[in-house]
This record gives C-alpha cells, structure tokens and sequence, in this order.
C-alpha cells in the first residue's frame, strides 16, 4: 500500500480583519512557512500544487489565474477544487496514491472581510428557479435545520449554547484564533435569535487566513519528516442541494464521508479508536450532529456529552481543541483544511496550552456550510 | 459488447470491503468505457443540471451502466459568473448524478474539460475507486446579454479591470503577436475555421457547422483586429459525460475499452502581461509531462489523432506547436497542405473543434475528449478518420492565456 503523510504545515492567520495583507501575501504566508516546515523547495521538490477556491466568495471569476505566482507553483501542475479544504487535501491525497506524484501541495485561504455582502453572495447558491425568488437570507436553512435536529434527538437549546460557551473558551488557548472568549451559558442563550432557535452567538463569525499543507508518499515523508502525520483514509459526500428533498435530521452527507474514511482506514469502532475529533461547528448545533453523524456517539447523545463535558479538552473525547469555527473564526472554504491543521498539531505534540494527552488518531471533519450537504472526512495518526 | 449484469458489479468490485488491498495495487492502469454528450446550441431550453443529467445519461448507457454502478463523481464546469449560481458545483450535483456519492469539482477556467478527465484518471488511479462519472456542464446563455460580461471579472481588479478589457482583445493581442513572430497572414489562419467549421457538417451536435471558404472569414466583421467573426468560436449550452473505470472493470464492461495513456497539466504565471505570447510554453509543459507518463519518444510519429483547444482558429495552430506536433510557426503550412484534415496524415479536430461543434467551455474540453474515445474506437460515423489511428491526444487550454491540460487517450 503507497502510504501518504502530511509532512510540512503552515498558515497565515487567523484574525477578523487584515487590512495589512492581500489574499497574495496571505497564501505566500502560509505556503513559505508550510515548506519551511517540510523542508522542501517548491520549485525542485514539489510536483503539484491544488488550491482551494471559489469564484463568488473571490470576487473573481476563474479565479485559479491567480493562484501559482504566489506558492511558487508557476509552469508546474495547478489546479483548483472549488470544495472545502478537506476536498482540496484529497485531492492531493489521491494524486500522491497514483504513484505518479511524490510531494504535493494544498492550500486554502479566506478574504472574508473583503466581502461586503456575505449573505447576498450566499443567497447567490441557492436553486435560482425554486428557491432564490422567495428572497429569504439564507441563514432560515440553519435555523429549520436546527429546530428539526432538536426535535428529533431531543437535544436541547442549552446543550448547543455549551457547545459555543467551550469552543470559544478552547479558542483562548489558541493564539491563531480570532474569537477566543470566555462566555456564559445565559449570554449565549440571551443573544439576539437570528432565525429561531439559532442565536447569534451559535454562529460563527468570519475570520482572514490562509493554511498550507505539504503532502509526501511513505518514503519520502519518511526522509522529510521526523514525524510524518499519515493519512490513514478519506471520505467525502454530496447529499443534493434540493432543500425539498434533503435529509433535515441527520447530516447523511457526513454518515455516508465517515462511512467511506472508516472504511479506507480500517476503522471498526470510530468510538473506540478515533482519540479527538475536528468536527465542522459553523452553526453550534451543527458540531453535535455531525459527532453523532460521525459516529463518535449514539444519535441524540452528543447533547449529553456536551453538557457532562466530555467534549472539553480534558474529557474523554475533545471535540474541537482549536476551538472550532466559533473560535477560531470561519475560514470559508478553508475551515476544513483549519479542522485538519488543528489535528496535525496536536498529533505533532505542538498544541501549546490546549495539547491533549496520548493523542494518536484524530478525525477531521469539514462542511460547505449552507445551503449545501458537501461534506469531507480525513482520519489522520501519527 | 459482453454484458457485464451476469455478476453484480458492485460484489466483485468492493471484494468484500478489503479497501487497503486496492491501494496495493499502486499504479493503476485507467480506461474510458462510455461516452455521452448533448447537442450544442446558443440557447438550451433545459436547465444546466437538465444538460448534466441527459449527458450523464447518455455516457452511462453507451456502456450499459446505472449509477448504482458508479462510485464517484467528477464535475467540470467553469465560472459559476455565466449561471449566476455560487457554488456552481453544488448546485448541479444531483444532475450530475452525484447524491449521496464522492463528489468533487474542479476547475482550471477553460481548460476545465480535460482536466476533469485528469481528475476522472486520479479518482480511478489513486485506487480509492474502481469507476468514475466524469461530467462537464456549461450554461452560457443565463448571461445576459452576452456571457463576454462574465468575462470581465476575470482580470486582475487592480492593474487590468479598470481598463475594462474583453477576451476578443487580449486574443487579438495574442493573435498579433503570433502572426507578426512567423510572419504570417490571415489567410494562413482563416484555413483552419474553414477546415473545422466544415468537419462540424458531420457531427450531430454541431452548432455552427458550415460549408464556407477562406475568402467568407476574411470578409466577416472585424471585432478586434485581426479577430474577425468567424474566426471565433459561439458562446453555447452543453453537456458532456464520460465514464472512465478501473483495469478489471473494464475488461468486464467491453471488448475495446480506451486506456489513458498519459495526462499532464500546467499553469503558467498570472501576470500574462510579461509573458511573450507569440508561444505557449505552458502548453509545451504540459504536454511533456503526458508524453512522458505515456512513454511517447517522439509525439510526431505517435500521436495518431488530435484534438488541441480552438477557441479562435489561430489557437489551433499556436496549440500543435506547443504540443510539440509541428514546429514553431510552421503548423499553418501543415493546415494549407492539408496534412490535419481528416484525410491528412495528423487529423487535427476531426470533430469540427470548437469553431465547428460550439464552445461551452468544459463540454467543449470533455467533448474533445470524446471524439478522441470515438475515434479510437472506430464509432465516429461520418467522421471516422481514415486508417485506424490508435493513439489520439486531447488538449485544453485557458484562464489568462495560461493553462495548458492534455490527456492521451490509446488503445
């Protein structure tokens, strides 16, 4: 079996604003620490760079024009994923299995703050026949999605503002994040509703960055690497875009990523073997049902988790160390790649204050956010 | 065509979960079983995810496969500016027949066609899957009032956006400079509209096939010297599809399956502006890292078929000699001697190309793609090529005068 690992990782960010840096400078960033840290020059050494990017949250069009003069990637294999990071690292991932290539690139970034109308370029994705006339903003999809998770499992509001209250105190411990804070369940619960049940604060806020990574086969990442972090399988699904026929309960597309990344990766009992997990939080109650989608607990037991704390950083399954999208801020299409930077960390031992004990496999779990059912998994041990 | 519905699939294919076993398996060989496409036209009266289905449709029952048959999916389609839909890729996975399946997109502007068989040929290769659905989709015509407004937004918004350039400039810039570097005429060029354009009278899905002659190119509006109106390619709705497995499936699903030989792709910088464009170096690397990975020595006596990127007609003849199958500013002469028509000794875009068939700008890459799969086949009708060519080569190209992906396709 040709092994893959990630060897070199590197990011720019993550703050609310850069006023000081272009989405250039950020990737340059992230792509020169990345290859500081895998020891490699992109010019000699690596033999394809993938992207990740989509032209509306750009405000380009064919926006991978813009991509290789600044990861160094000019006259060489480029090419885009217009996915969430966990898409682009697949990408990769499948490019190394090939046998063809050896080291290859990822990269994703957010310039969110340069987009004036976020929630107008959201509205731009859904259906433009069934949907787009009703001129709703699209964050009504959160909220019936969240009223139909709690009904079903019988979660409550509480549970989903905990799970805000200790992914925001998680970011505190991490100087990259932009929205550490340290909140109480009553200020959670008592912010404004912006499409009941869904609160302010449940949803994430917007942050500036760019991550890279650096992919090698076994035996290069083996000479590159004193630790190398294997990737051990990969999963990802599309459900449909039709809000009139999707699954509202049970993040299918997340079930049916880690079916095919347990799979992959030989992993029987996720509960068992799986030590932490990055799952995407983009909406708080999404980070509960998509553990339970994950298989990281039994449906409608993620609530209990949360309130028991077994999902802090010193319970039995830490879900979100980095402190999540709430913490951390939402990266766009980058907040996947954001969840797998969190987890090679910490399989690296360089986590800092918010460094786990005996921490050998971890799950990386990204979504595309609404209005889709596009979701992606990695199972990643050192 | 033997029926592969004697044994399930599906069974044989997962063998019995033993996912790792596959990996094992390292470099795997990929073919092409089906093919499927829909008509070209200005204006589809179906919806992009309608095109998405009737080619995927199409591409699946050419070899005789349901979707319960395929693993994954891969979807081509360029900027999501033409339909006015963020996420483009999301919103035409169902058409693609991608629910509940491994879906990706990806993207590389105009040469987004050929690379997603590139995608297809790693999906497969990377042995995660043992098939692949690879769709691309164009729906040019919800741009209104012309898709050219889309393009406005491609160009860097500091330096060049201010200056409102359109594509019909900068090619006229690049088609200058190509003519001025070899020293050559419009009539050199206007051969290989006139070539194309009557090899589409063939093709069933062609939106401008005509019988015209040099003199009518020449005498055709002038949008941006020297681009004049026939000399471009139309704006068009489209689709097209492709099924590309796995060694084992294959010999199962057919008796002549098309194998990718090679695939290889580049891009250049952005800053297209300090670049010469007299020659398209991308292209050439390109296509060295295809010839390479299919072992081909000397492309000119190899490559049997080709189909390169023909947006405008002078791209045609700039492409051959980045492909490195004619030398430098010398392929017009190849076209004035008739060595690419369909009876010459190189058939360059027996299909028509994309002067010929339409440009919906991935379809179009996928589409050349398939007429390769066609040709190679012996099941291009009226435009099967003399002889019987067994190694045919496909090539996209976009972006900033920028990108370059080709694919060899063999059997």
């Amino acid at each position: 079996m040709r092994e893959v690992a990630i060897v070199g990782v590197g990011h720019s960010g993550f703050r609310s604003i850069t006023p000081d840096m272009s989405y250039k400078e950020l990737m340059y960033e992230a792509a020169a620490r990345a290859y500081e840290d895998a020891g490699v020059d992109p010019r000699r050494d690596v033999q394809s760079f993938v992207s990740v990017a989509e032209d509306f949250n750009e405000g380009t069009s064919i926006f991978d024009e813009y991509v290789p003069d600044q990861i160094g990637g000019v006259l060489k294999p480029v090419h885009t994923i217009p996915g969430d990071g966990i898409h682009g690292l697949i990408a990769a991932y499948m490019q190394v299995l090939t046998g063809a290539m050896d080291v290859v690139m990822v990269e994703a970034h957010s310039k969110a703050s340069n987009v004036l109308t976020l929630t107008d370029v959201v509205a731009y994705a859904m259906d433009p026949i069934y949907n787009r006339p009703l001129g709703a903003n699209p964050v009504f999809i959160a909220g019936m999605e969240m009223n139909r998770y709690l009904h079903h499992t019988g979660t409550t509001e509480e549970q989903c503002a905990q799970v805000v209250v200790k992914n925001r105190s998680n970011g505190f411990l991490n100087p990259s994040a932009a929205y550490g804070a340290s909140l109480s369940l009553d200020a959670v619960l008592a912010s404004q509703p912006v499409s009941y049940p869904l609160k302010r604060l449940e949803i994430s806020s917007h942050a500036d960055g760019a991550i890279v990574m650096v992919l090698a086969s076994g035996d290069v990442a083996e000479q590159l690497s004193y630790l190398p972090i294997w990737i051990r399988g990969v999963g990802w699904c599309n459900e449909t875009p039709s809000l009139e026929t999707r699954d509202w309960e049970g993040a299918t597309y997340a079930r049916k990523a880690a079916e095919m990344a347990y799979r992959v990766s030989g992993i029987r009992s996720p509960r068992l073997e799986i030590d932490f997990a990055e799952v995407d939080d983009t909406f708080a109650y999404k980070e509960l049902q998509h553990m339970e989608a994950l298989g990281l607990c039994r449906d409608g037991e993620a609530g209990l988790l949360v309130e028991e704390g077994a999902t802090e950083l010193d319970g039995d399954l830490p879900i979100n160390p980095s402190g999540g999208s709430l913490g951390v801020g939402h990266l766009l299409d980058a907040s996947g790649l954001a969840r797998v930077l969190e987890v090679v960390l910490q399989l690296r031992g360089e986590a800092g204050e918010r460094q786990l004990e005996d921490a050998e496999t971890g799950l990386a779990f990204g979504w595309r956010s609404i209005p889709t059912t596009s979701g992606a998994a990695v199972v990643l041990s050192v | 065509m033997k029926k592969m519905r004697d044994v399930p699939l599906r069974e044989a294919q997962l063998c019995g979960d033993n996912w790792q076993g596959r990996l094992a398996m390292g470099m795997r060989k990929v073919a092409v079983v089906g093919a499927g496409m829909t008509k070209f036209m200005r204006r589809a009266q179906e919806t992009g995810r309608e095109l998405a289905y009737q080619a995927s449709k199409m591409a699946l029952d050419s070899c005789e496969m349901t979707l319960d048959d395929i693993d994954s999916v891969a979807l081509g389609t360029a900027p999501d500016a033409f339909d006015g839909v963020h996420m483009k890729g999301e919103y035409l996975s169902d058409g693609a027949g991608a629910w509940n399946k491994p879906y990706m997109r990806c993207y590389v502007g105009g040469g987004t066609g050929v690379f997603a068989v590139i995608q297809g040929w790693y999906h497969v290769a990377s042995g995660l899957f043992d098939t692949c659905l690879v769709v691309c989709e164009e729906k040019m015509s919800s741009c209104k009032p012309h898709p050219q407004g889309a393009f406005l937004t491609i160009f860097d918004h500091t330096t060049e956006r201010p200056l409102k350039p359109n594509l019909v400039w900068i090619f006229a810039l690049e088609m200058n400079r190509y003519m001025t570097v070899h020293g050559l005429d419009k009539k050199d060029i206007a051969r290989v509209a006139v070539k194309n354009k009557r090899n589409a009278l063939d093709h069933p899905c062609a939106q401008v096939a005509a019988d015209i002659t040099v003199e009518d190119v020449l005498n055709s509006e002038v949008l941006a010297w020297p681009v004049q109106r026939l000399d471009i390619s139309p704006t068009s709705d489209g689709a097209a599809a492709i099924v590309m497995v796995a060694e084992h499936v294959a010999k199962r699903i057919t008796d002549n399956p098309v194998w990718v030989k090679g695939v290889g792709w580049s891009l250049d910088t952005a800053y297209w502006t300090s670049r010469d464009l007299y020659y398209p170096r991308y292209v050439e690397s390109a296509a060295r890292m295809a010839y390479d990975m299919a072992g081909i020595a000397e492309p000119r006596k190899e490559i049997h078929i080709v189909e390169p990127y023909d947006p405008f007609d002078y791209k045609e003849l700039h492409h051959l000699e980045g492909l490195l199958l004619a030398d430098k500013g010398d392929a017009a002469r190849l076209t004035a001697e008739g060595v690419t028509a369909r009876d010459g000794n190189m058939p360059v875009c027996p299909s028509g190309g994309m002067l010929g068939v339409g440009n919906p700008i991935a379809a179009a890459g996928l589409m050349k793609v398939s007429e390769i799969f066609w040709q190679l086949r012996g099941e291009a009708g009226k435009r099967q090529v003399p002889g019987q060519p067994r190694t045919g080569l496909a090539q996209s190209w976009g972006d900033l005068m920028q990108v370059g992906c080709v694919a060899i396709l063999g059997i």
